[in-house]
């Protein structure tokens, strides 16, 4: 009973934060701001499926896979993050029009790529 | 490191002896193994013994992160849904501490797991991480918060 609620629960929540997920893709103005809801909007829904499906299934084998699953994911994820963004900051896309501050353009060293 | 080995033995042991190999015997295994390894130091040793400490910090930290990633993915979830989105974007330097790479690396990761921060570039003398923020009130808090917060947790872990 107390174990239905909980992977209820964990897939519910997972659920909904994918669609959070989605729904930011779509509806956030620039392309860095779609990251934050890309990446950890939706890592955070993937490992709360996971953990649900962990708990229901309980033995050994799941919940080891589910634990390198949701290793791999912190992993990867915030990596292609960083690197869609850095590859998209250094070739010109634009901020949106309400950023506040960049300050890596006012003071920082965007110059010749040597590396 | 050999604390932690014993550690682990201990908790198989505890997994034979009552007759489950479960991932809820070998945790629980663990966990009793550690608090009968803490009695068998006396305190002022325990908190010398860099064992010790390294575990209780990396269960802070775990905590602390954990608690991080629900709330501030709940500010970018509500954001999200919200018709008129209230956000102030930004990016900012941030002057880091981190020095080897490793430091660096996880640095630059953690941010970027934390929703509301993403990580973009380090500056060439390594001194400055750029990242792109979600709600920059003040830049100066902003840096202050994850200096105080992310950064000296992570590198008390790491040193």
């Amino acid at each position: 009973m107390i174990r239905e609620i909980l992977v209820s629960a964990f897939l519910l929540i997972g659920g909904l934060l994918s669609l959070v997920a989605v729904a930011g893709v779509l509806r956030l103005p620039d392309l860095f701001t779609r990251m934050h809801a890309a990446t950890k909007t939706g890592t955070v829904g993937v490992s709360a499926i996971t953990i649900g499906m962990m708990i229901h299934f309980g033995n050994i084998t799941v919940t080891s896979r589910g634990v390198l699953v949701i290793a791999f994911f912190l992993l990867t994820a915030p990596v292609a993050a960083h690197m869609i963004g850095r590859a998209a900051y250094r070739s010109g896309v634009s901020l949106w029009i309400l950023t506040r501050i960049d300050e890596w353009k006012t003071h920082g060293d965007l110059g010749e790529e040597d590396d | 490191m050999q604390l932690f080995v014993v550690n682990v033995l201990i908790s198989m042991l505890w997994a034979l002896l009552t007759g489950k190999v479960s991932v809820g015997s070998l945790t629980l295994g663990f966990v009793l193994g550690y608090f009968a390894l803490t009695l068998l130091y006396p305190a002022e040793e325990e908190k010398k013994n860099s064992y010790f400490q390294k575990t209780m910090q990396v269960v802070r930290f775990a905590l602390f992160f954990t608690k991080e990633l629900v709330v501030s993915s709940w500010r970018v979830a509500i954001d999200v849904i919200k018709p008129l989105p209230l956000m102030r974007p930004g990016v900012i330097g941030i002057p880091i501490d981190a020095e080897t790479d490793l430091e660096i690396t996880m640095l630059a990761n953690i941010i970027s797991l934390t929703p509301g921060t993403l990580s973009l570039d380090v500056s060439k003398d390594r001194k400055t991480l750029y990242i792109h923020a979600m709600y920059v009130a003040n830049p100066d808090d902003l840096r202050k918060e994850i200096k105080d917060g992310l950064e000296r947790r992570l590198l008390e872990l790491l040193r």
